[in-house]
């Protein structure tokens, strides 16, 4: 028999970035608010003061801060001939857990989506015809624009501590900016961080071939700042310790930073960690929840937890979890086409090019997450698709975020792995490389989705999550492209050595090395409840109230890190609720 | 383990120039160089806390192999790699704590699939060393630790390569051995590796240090400081 707390007016499950932006903005309007997160209470004193952070076996090598396997994963195939199987260990992506989630270990690149973005299906149709567009590919607008979104993307940002260059203030390009980036209703609150050489050697390289090189956008201080909720940040060390890293020195935008500890202030916000919400409860009817279930790891008890309002704010991959376990939505089924729950998971497409220089140093310690700087003129809005054969972009960039010698000690193609060979090569290039990277679109495909795993099952008796993923040729061509473009880029500098890393055509989904934690959909906002999860205002079409952040409601990816939009969304979402949905709860699309 | 020749490291040719051109106090004046740990005694003297004495014998040798003492910087057995592993599995690493280790296992699936046997890493290196040793047996009349140098090197390269076939359920053994030895190579010393910040030293990474506003805008200029640790050992 569960237990059952007293009512809530608002229940939160996860306070990473987005259960920390809406806590604050729930409890700002006076409701009885309550967030459940799993994993352990963290703070920057005592989890991540030096010198115990910069310790790159625990954190960066063991994973410290993640989701641990054992107490939570899903099952992954890249066919459906394919036996899903365990993610046992982490490798290919790294979900966060505790209080800050991800957001306390992330680099804090922060970016927009281009406005084509949002409303991708019909530019592309607009532009370049529907032929363009695969069969397989399930391309969908955002059902929000960029016009409307773009106060909760500066509201984001400042509360978030960005430092960057502005290239498009209300239409007006600005030099050293990014002129093909939407427009900017104000510049970045903090100005951009220093440049490390790699940085700086990319930029003029890609200067003289006639690019747009910008300071790369991040939610790492430049110089001291306060926002919106008194939070203070301080200017970054350049330490080398961000990225599964919490950062010691009150530079880095997180969650505990920038919000959480004028939130814990308020008398009408209450949280509990190790809660770990197992379902969404819903009425008879199945139109309205009731409240969530959690098992309380402290007491060893399921615990019902009544609220009027139910916003889950976990990780991508639980959100989904959680909606399929709790009935929200028609699940997806791929024989069919038809249900929504789970549909259109996508990842994110990179790739990169290694240079070697024997007489440069790079002292690649030095530096931060969001190091770097960057060239857009590849991105989605610049890209030609009929012509190029591919629907997306990349943006490319240089610039080195950390020389902890374990996972970062990149050596010339053909170095021996192990013995004298190695042991030489360690010694004559640590210090001397720099690379230039692609990060880019991933569409969603008819293919690629998130179900219940009909074998394994988590602690809790629940069926797990299974991931169906594979890469795609439309964007296994866009990281041909960047290819292309990078190596002119790479040959431009002169480098000693040069090699490559993109996915090729028939490339297999190889969930071993480290890729990027930028899982997206399963859970995609639409204006269509028969293609949707999601409404306009993250709100769940069948229970209205529901509310799903997160990057779960991308209908596809962009070509950016997603923090960005998750973070405007977030701030648009809530903006909905206060000044619509608590006068008359209801549908609000 | 005796017959591995332990070489004196020297510092290599680029920590030299750094120590004689722009280098600080702090990185030359021997009275920051710490002496000897006070747990560390001679690696032959060291008893492993998890390792039985034939498994250490084997670490200890394809450590020696996988990074080796001649040329310049240190080799494994200088950094004290084989104290790190042997410690390693003793923590909630070796258990695999934390990994979903449960059935129904498939450790013969696509390697892309990742992580699938049902041994954790404590299993892995008693089952794999002891799987090897028979082979080397079987093959040499030998355990690996008594063959020559370059017959270890093949053996080594064997199970790398999956010539020497150790079952589905070992097939990570040489993964997890390589990774490891890197780890003790790199990491922090109070880990029991890297012992004196040799590697760090080597490849000229200041180890935790972890604060560096001032060398942003310093392009193209050697970073002049050695390292430190967390316990706050400098070299």
């Amino acid at each position: 028999m569960a237990r059952q707390d007293p009512k809530k007016d608002v229940v939160i499950v996860g306070l990473g970035w987005t259960g920390a932006v809406l806590g604050m903005e729930m409890a700002e309007e006076g409701l009885e608010v309550l967030a459940l997160e799993r994993g352990e209470d963290r703070d920057t004193v005592p989890d991540f003061k030096y010198p115990n952070i910069a310790d790159e076996l625990k954190y960066g090598i063991r994973y410290d801060l993640m989701q641990k396997p054992s107490s939570s994963t899903l099952t992954i195939r890249r066919t459906e001939s394919e036996t899903a199987l365990p993610y046992r260990q982490l490798g290919s992506f790294l979900p966060g857990d505790g209080v800050g989630g991800a957001g306390s270990h992330w680099n804090g690149h922060t970016w927009r989506p281009q406005p084509e973005e949002l409303r991708l299906r019909s530019y592309t149709i607009e532009r370049f015809g529907k032929q363009t567009i695969p069969d397989d590919m399930l391309l969908q607008d955002y059902p929000v624009s960029y016009d409307e979104l773009e106060p909760y993307f500066d509201r984001f940002e400042r509360m978030s501590g960005i430092s960057g260059q502005a290239g498009n203030l209300n239409g007006k390009t600005i030099p050293g900016g990014n002129p093909f980036e939407g427009w900017r209703s104000a510049d970045y609150c903090m100005p951009p961080l220093q440049q490390t050489y790699d940085a700086t050697l990319f930029a003029d390289a890609a200067k003289a071939m006639g690019y747009h090189p910008f300071p790369r956008p991040g939610a790492i201080a430049s110089e001291s700042y306060v926002n919106e909720y008194g939070m203070q940040l301080g200017p970054c060390s350049f330490c080398g310790f961000c990225e599964r890293y919490g950062c010691y020195n009150y530079s880095k935008g997180s969650p505990h930073v920038c919000i959480l500890d004028a939130l814990k202030r308020k008398p009408n916000f209450s949280y509990k960690t190790k809660a770990e919400v197992l379902r969404v409860e819903l009425a008879e009817d199945k139109k309205t929840a009731t409240g969530v279930t959690y098992f309380d790891h402290r007491t060893g008890e399921e615990v019902f937890q009544p609220a009027d309002l139910v916003i889950l704010c976990a990780y991508q991959l639980h959100n989904v979890h959680l909606m399929l376990v709790s009935g929200i939505g028609q699940p997806y089924d791929p024989a069919t086409g038809e249900g929504v729950t789970g549909r259109g998971y996508a990842y994110q497409m990179s790739g990169g090019v290694q240079m070697f220089f024997k007489d440069k140093e790079f002292n690649p310690f030095v530096g931060t997450g969001s190091n770097g700087m960057v060239i857009d003129d590849f991105g989605i809005n610049q890209i030609d698709f009929a012509r190029e054969g591919f629907i997306g972009g990349s943006y490319i960039s240089s610039g080195v975020a950390n020389g902890q010698p374990i996972r970062s000690m990149p050596l010339p193609a053909g170095t021996p792995a192990w013995g004298k060979g190695w042991k030489e090569g360690i010694g004559q290039w640590y210090g001397h490389a720099m690379s230039i990277g692609s990060h880019g679109s991933c569409m969603s495909y008819k293919n690629c989705y998130l179900d219940l795993d009909p074998t394994y099952k988590d602690a809790f008796g629940r069926p797990m999550l299974r991931m169906t993923f594979n890469w795609n040729e439309n964007d296994i061509r866009m990281t041909q492209f960047m290819r292309g473009k990078m190596e002119e880029i790479a040959t431009h500098l002169k480098p000693d050595l040069m090699q490559s890393g993109f996915k090729k055509e028939g490339a297999m989904y190889d969930v071993r090395p480290y890729q990027t934690t930028h899982n997206v959909g399963g859970t995609a906002m639409g204006e269509d409840p028969k293609t949707s999860v999601l409404n306009r205002y993250l709100q769940a079409h069948d229970v209205h109230n529901v509310f799903a952040m997160g990057a779960g409601a991308f209908p596809q990816n962009i070509q950016y890190n997603p923090t960005g939009l998750l973070g405007g969304l977030a701030y648009w979402a809530a903006h909905a609720i206060r000044t619509d949905y608590l006068r008359q709860p209801r549908n609000l699309a | 383990m005796s017959d591995k020749p332990l070489l004196e490291w020297t510092p290599s040719r680029r920590q030299f120039l750094a120590a004689t051109s722009v280098a600080t106090a702090v990185s030359v004046l021997p009275s920051w160089t710490y002496a000897a740990q006070p747990d560390t005694v001679p690696l032959e003297q060291y008893l492993p806390e998890y390792l039985n004495a034939t498994e250490w014998a084997f670490v200890v040798a394809a450590t020696a192999r996988l990074i080796p003492s001649d040329g310049d910087g240190p080799g494994a057995y200088e950094a004290r790699v084989p104290v790190f592993i042997d410690r390693q599995l003793t923590t909630s690493y070796g258990l695999g704590a934390d990994w979903y280790m449960q059935g129904p296992h498939m450790p013969s699936a696509d390697p892309a699939l990742g992580f699938q046997t049902p041994l954790n890493p404590k299993q892995i290196y008693r089952q794999g060393i002891a799987a090897i040793n028979t082979w080397c047996e079987e093959t040499h009349g030998k355990p690996f630790d008594q063959l020559e140098l370059v017959q270890q090197d093949e053996v080594l390269t064997g199970v790398q390569q999956g010539s020497i076939n150790l079952g589905a359920q070992l097939r990570d053994f040489f993964t997890v051995l390589l990774g490891n030895t890197k780890e003790g190579y790199f990491a922090d010393p109070k880990y029991g590796g890297n012992h004196n910040m040799l590697a760090w030293s080597y490849i000229g990474f200041p180890g935790a240090r972890a604060s560096f506003k001032e060398w942003a805008g310093q392009h193209n200029v050697p970073y002049p400081l050695g390292p430190v640790s967390i316990s706050g050992e400098r070299a």
